[in-house]
Order: structure tokens, then C-alpha cells, then sequence
């Protein structure tokens, strides 16, 4: 996340209780307490009728809790009238919902206007909630939902939904309805758009890679609404609370939790340096000191032409690029663990060299040192 | 019919305008204030069925018995009590409205998707804005198409209310017309009233689409 300040509030959610039937009859809801710090992303997940979205309804009260306190900056919303406090908070469904006798425009100011903006600062705030959506205010203003695709649509109840600056979003499965392709980007928009507006967010979705992709913290709920486990999405993989969560998580979870990880994340190993014509000697000597057995041989610019195996050292004289293994792994600090091993696993030395944006070398990693970070919970320094 | 008299006199016509020009108005007029009463009533029933689901069938039963009361016994039946008057015309013209105004007004209601009215509460929507802000403005094409229905029915109705001693335009073709012998007032009484029916549900049909300009705009990637 960026250093953008949070205009979140802390969503917090004690002991909170729902049961549609009378007492003794099933929870939708079970003792469930959670708090959501402000400006991150609680993704809700669990297989259907674990209570996700019940208990996203008990925040804005559109369902009310039979026992338990939902707070919102420690304001308990039980006080507060419903209409307000949904006023305050921002409402993203998988069905949209936009108005259809409504433009796009008009979708857009319809919390602004239930709070009686004045027309000319609704306008403006209009045309900013449109480009903060990528959509052209020019293009889409006057548009009706009908003529509107479905990623478009999406937007705009985005943009809806943010309209009057709300502190807290829910968000119900937003990106369910729309193909997989058009899923992904939306969802990158989505974080990217979160990184700068940084509001507390809890995100309903039955997808576990969604969630993985979205959260700064997991809540996993299963049947009855019953809490299995809080955490943040690599703690979740790491260390399955449960035998439920390890089974929700699915078997390939070390693989999923590489992809939370990136290169930069890992301490990187100095490697050793040759250039064509200098002496084998003294590489020789570096490379049995090295953790490494291999020597990286670059070009005048630094970057890495190919590998060199310790044991071609041995003979002296000058160094020989043709005895180079050519095309070393190029990988860069934002490269997920993930993608770094597959590059690693798929060459003949498996290293990565670690370069910058002009192809310089600036260390490398090992697959054992990916396999390492697979055996111990905790992230490396850096996330 | 005298023998000789002809289908039309044009002269007639031209001589007695400013009688045709009063049934007329006197049609109008009875047709307007059976279809608005008649609107105002099934609109509040309307909303009251919304409330208590179990009066559906009880509201729907009733006004449907009303309305398949054949016309001229609902007169008889009314003139005991409210007599031959226009009273008794509009208690007869408003009940036949009822049952096609109410089922329109709650089948329009229910065109509502569930997830606009979901996200219209979640955004904050008192219930009342939720009604005349959102729900009534989807719902207004059906019950535009239900107000065209009991218009034009009205417009036909108003006719037969001349055995009463009413009719607008029926009075010409009952009183003057069948009971004088007079063709011609038969004619134009008929195809006033026809052409009053084609012009209410041409006019409500405009109205319906220029309060509507989203349900035409449909398409360019839907």
C-alpha cells in the first residue's frame, strides 16, 4: 500500500449473534468478533450459508444482529438511524442494482443528492467519480444502464457507492457477475483505486483466490456463521487455523502463498561477478567462498549475459564467454515468488538474477531460498 | 327510421354543433373523473395490498366481481340508492376501472428488480423515496399501459350511461339518435366517441414515453 492517509474508520464487530428463528433454531451468525482496521480490506469468504453476507448486512443494518454490538469508529450503529448510517456508507451488490430510469450521471449522484448537495458540487463530484472509475464523464454522463456493458455497469455502482466519500465500503461478491478476464482487471482497478482512496472495505466473495488477491485480512467463515479463522491472507496459507480452513484454502496453498511474496521481499545473494578477459583466478577464489556455484558473467553495461560453473574456473588464464551457460533467469524486485521459481525451475542453473529497470544486476536468489521461505510462517521484512 | 331520412344531414351537423361541442365536453369530463377517482382508489389499494399481502385475493376477488357486473344491472342496482343521477354513472364507470388499475399498478411494482430496490436501501433510500423516487418511475410504463386500458374501456362505458339520463356523446346516439329516429346523430355520436378513445390512448402513450426515456434507450452493448 502506498502512504496514502486512510479515510477509513476502524469497523469492529463484537460477539455478534444472528439467528432467523426463534431461540434454539440454527445461527446464521455465531458469536462472531472481528475488527477491521481502518483503510484495509476485510475479505468475508466461506462456502454458502456460512453467514458472509449476513454478516456484511448486520454493518449497515439491512439485517439487524439478535445479540452483539457492530461499532463504526466505536459508534455503535444500533443508535443510529438505519437511513443515516447507510448514507455513510458505501453499498456495491453483484447485481449492480444501478437505477434504470436513471442516467449514469444521476446513478452516480443519487447519495449526494439524498443528502442535499448543492447541484453545482454534485456535478463536479460526478465528473471526478466518473474519471476516478476510468469512465469519460464526456462519454457516459447521459448514458442509461441499459446501453452500458456489464464491466461498465460495475463502475459505475463503484462509483456510486463512492459518491459521498463514505469511510466504509461493502462490497457483495462486486466482480461475480462478469467473466474472468474482465474479473481480473476490474479487480486490479479496484486495489489500484483503493491504494488511493484508502477506505476500510469488507468484501463478501466464495472465491478464495479473490480473496487472496484482495484482502489485507481474511475472515473465513464456516456454516452457521461460525469464525474459523482471522488473518492476514499469508497467514491464512501458511498456518491453516484448521482442517476446514486447510480444505477451504485448497491443496496448493504453498503456491498461492509464493504469489502473495515477491522477489524483493527475499534477502538476496551477492553474487560473483566476471567479465569477459579478466582472470579466472581470482573469480575461482570468490566462488569458493560463495554460496553460489556458479560465477555471473555481464557485460559492460552490468547486465547478465550467462553463467559460468565454478569447476570451468579451475584452469587459470582469461575468462572464456563461450564456456558460459547463456540466458540466465531475469527476474525484478515486484516479480512474485511464484513466477521467480517457475523461471528458476525452468532453466538449467536455478538461480534468478535479480536486475533493476535497465537490466542491471543487483543480486540473486536460489530456489532453495524460495523453498525456505515456503517451510517458515512468517513473510521476509519488506510487505 | 323515417322512411327518406338519410344516414348523414350535414346540415344538422353544421346547425347543431354547439349541442355535439357540450356532449362532447360532458363526455370528456365524465371519462376524466372516473379514470382519476378511479386511479386515486386503486393507487391507495394498491399500496395497501403492498402492506398486507393476504387482502391480494380479497381486493382482487372483489374487483373483479364488480367488474364482470354487466353494465346496465349495475345501473339498476345503483338507482335504489343513488338514483338517476351522475353519481350513479360515476359509481359504475369508477368500479369498472378498479380491477384493471390495480393489477397494473401492483404488476408494475413487482416489474421492480429486487436488487435495484436492495440497492436503493442499502444507499439509503427512506422507504417513501424508495416508492415515488424509484419504484413508481419503473413502474410507470405498466401502469401507463393499465390507465390506456381503463380509458379507452371508460371512454365506451361513458356511452352506455345515457339510459340513465348521462352519456356525454351516448346521449346522441341513445336519446336523439335511437329514440328519434335519427341516424345521424347515432353516426356522429359513434365516431366521436371512437375517435375520443383512439386520441386518450395515442395522448397517454406519448405522455408514457416522453416520462420514460430510459425504456427506449436499450442497446449499444446491453
Amino acid at each position: 500500500m502506498t502512504g496514502t492517509p486512510t479515510t477509513g474508520a476502524v469497523v469492529a464487530l463484537e460477539h455478534v449473534t444472528k439467528r432467523y428463528g426463534p431461540p434454539g433454531t440454527p445461527t446464521a451468525v455465531s458469536d462472531l468478533s472481528l475488527t477491521v482496521p481502518a483503510g484495509e480490506i476485510c475479505v468475508l469468504v466461506g462456502p454458502s450459508g456460512c453467514g458472509k453476507t449476513t454478516t456484511m448486512k448486520m454493518i449497515n443494518r439491512l439485517v439487524e444482529p439478535t445479540s452483539g454490538a457492530v461499532t463504526i469508529d466505536g459508534e455503535d450503529v444500533s443508535r443510529l438511524p438505519p437511513v443515516e448510517l447507510r448514507r455513510r456508507i458505501g453499498y456495491v451488490i453483484q447485481q449492480v442494482g444501478l437505477f434504470p430510469h436513471m442516467t449514469v450521471g444521476e446513478n452516480a449522484a443519487v447519495v449526494p443528492r439524498l443528502l442535499r448537495w448543492p447541484a453545482g458540487q454534485v456535478r463536479e463530484r460526478v465528473t471526478e467519480l466518473l474519471d476516478l472509475v476510468g469512465l469519460d464523464p464526456a462519454a457516459y454522463r447521459d448514458r442509461y444502464p441499459s446501453e452500458l456493458s456489464g464491466g461498465e455497469r460495475q463502475r459505475v455502482g463503484v462509483a456510486r457507492a463512492l459518491a459521498a466519500d463514505p469511510p466504509v465500503m461493502l462490497m457483495d461478491e462486486p466482480f461475480g457477475a462478469v467473466d474472468p478476464i474482465r474479473r481480473d482487471r476490474l479487480q486490479n482497478e479496484f486495489l489500484r483505486l483503493q491504494a488511493r482512496v484508502r477506505k476500510t472495505i469488507v468484501f463478501v466473495t466464495h472465491d478464495v483466490d479473490e480473496a487472496i488477491k484482495m484482502a489485507d485480512r481474511i475472515a473465513i467463515l464456516q456454516r452457521g456463521g461460525i469464525l474459523a479463522q482471522y488473518d492476514t491472507p499469508n497467514t491464512i496459507l501458511a498456518e491453516p487455523g484448521s482442517e476446514f480452513v486447510e480444505r477451504f484454502v485448497g491443496a496448493d496453498r504453498g503456491l498461492k502463498r509464493l504469489s502473495l511474496m515477491r522477489v524483493r521481499d527475499l534477502p538476496l545473494i551477492e553474487p560473483v561477478v566476471v567479465r569477459v578477459g579478466e582472470r579466472t583466478h581470482e573469480a575461482q577464489r570468490a566462488v569458493d567462498t560463495s554460496p553460489v556455484d556458479y560465477a555471473l558473467l555481464v557485460d559492460a553495461q552490468e547486465r547478465p549475459i550467462g553463467w559460468i560453473d565454478g569447476a570451468d574456473l579451475a584452469g587459470g588464464g582469461a575468462i572464456d564467454p563461450s564456456a558460459a551457460t547463456p540466458g540466465a533467469s531475469l527476474l525484478e524486485p515486484e516479480t512474485t515468488l511464484r513466477d521467480a521459481l517457475s523461471a528458476m525451475l525452468a532453466s538449467s542453473v536455478q538461480l534468478g538474477a535479480v536486475v533493476d529497470e535497465r537490466e542491471r544486476i543487483l543480486g540473486l536468489v536460489s530456489v532453495d531460498q524460495i523453498s525456505a521461505v515456503l517451510q517458515t510462517a512468517a513473510l521476509p521484512a519488506g510487505r | 327510421m323515417p322512411p327518406g331520412e338519410p344516414f348523414i344531414r350535414p346540415a344538422w351537423i353544421v346547425d347543431n354543433l354547439d349541442v355535439i361541442w357540450q356532449r362532447l365536453t360532458e363526455h370528456v369530463g365524465m371519462t376524466l373523473t372516473a379514470v382519476v377517482i378511479g386511479f386515486a382508489i386503486s393507487f391507495a389499494a394498491a399500496l395497501l395490498i403492498r402492506r398486507r399481502r393476504t387482502l391480494t385475493a380479497v381486493v382482487l376477488g372483489f374487483t373483479g366481481i364488480l367488474y364482470a357486473i354487466p353494465s346496465l344491472a349495475l345501473f339498476a342496482f345503483l338507482i335504489p340508492f343513488t338514483g338517476i343521477s351522475f353519481l350513479s354513472a360515476e359509481i359504475a364507470l369508477v368500479s369498472y376501472t378498479l380491477l384493471i388499475l390495480i393489477r397494473n399498478i401492483l404488476l408494475g411494482l413487482e416489474s421492480v428488480p429486487p436488487e435495484v430496490v436492495e440497492a436503493a436501501t442499502g444507499m439509503g433510500y427512506t422507504p417513501r423515496q424508495l416508492l415515488w423516487r424509484v419504484e413508481l418511475p419503473i413502474a410507470l410504463p405498466i401502469i401507463v399501459a393499465g390507465l390506456r386500458i381503463a380509458t379507452v374501456t371508460t371512454v365506451g362505458l361513458v356511452t352506455v350511461t345515457a339510459l340513465i339520463g348521462q352519456g356525454g356523446l351516448g346521449y346522441l346516439i341513445v336519446v336523439t339518435g335511437v329514440r328519434g329516429f335519427f341516424p345521424t346523430a347515432i353516426w356522429v355520436g359513434a365516431v366521436l366517441s371512437i375517435a375520443l378513445a383512439v386520441l386518450a390512448d395515442v395522448a397517454l402513450l406519448g405522455v408514457q414515453r416522453w416520462l420514460t426515456p430510459w425504456s427506449r434507450a436499450r442497446g449499444s452493448a446491453a
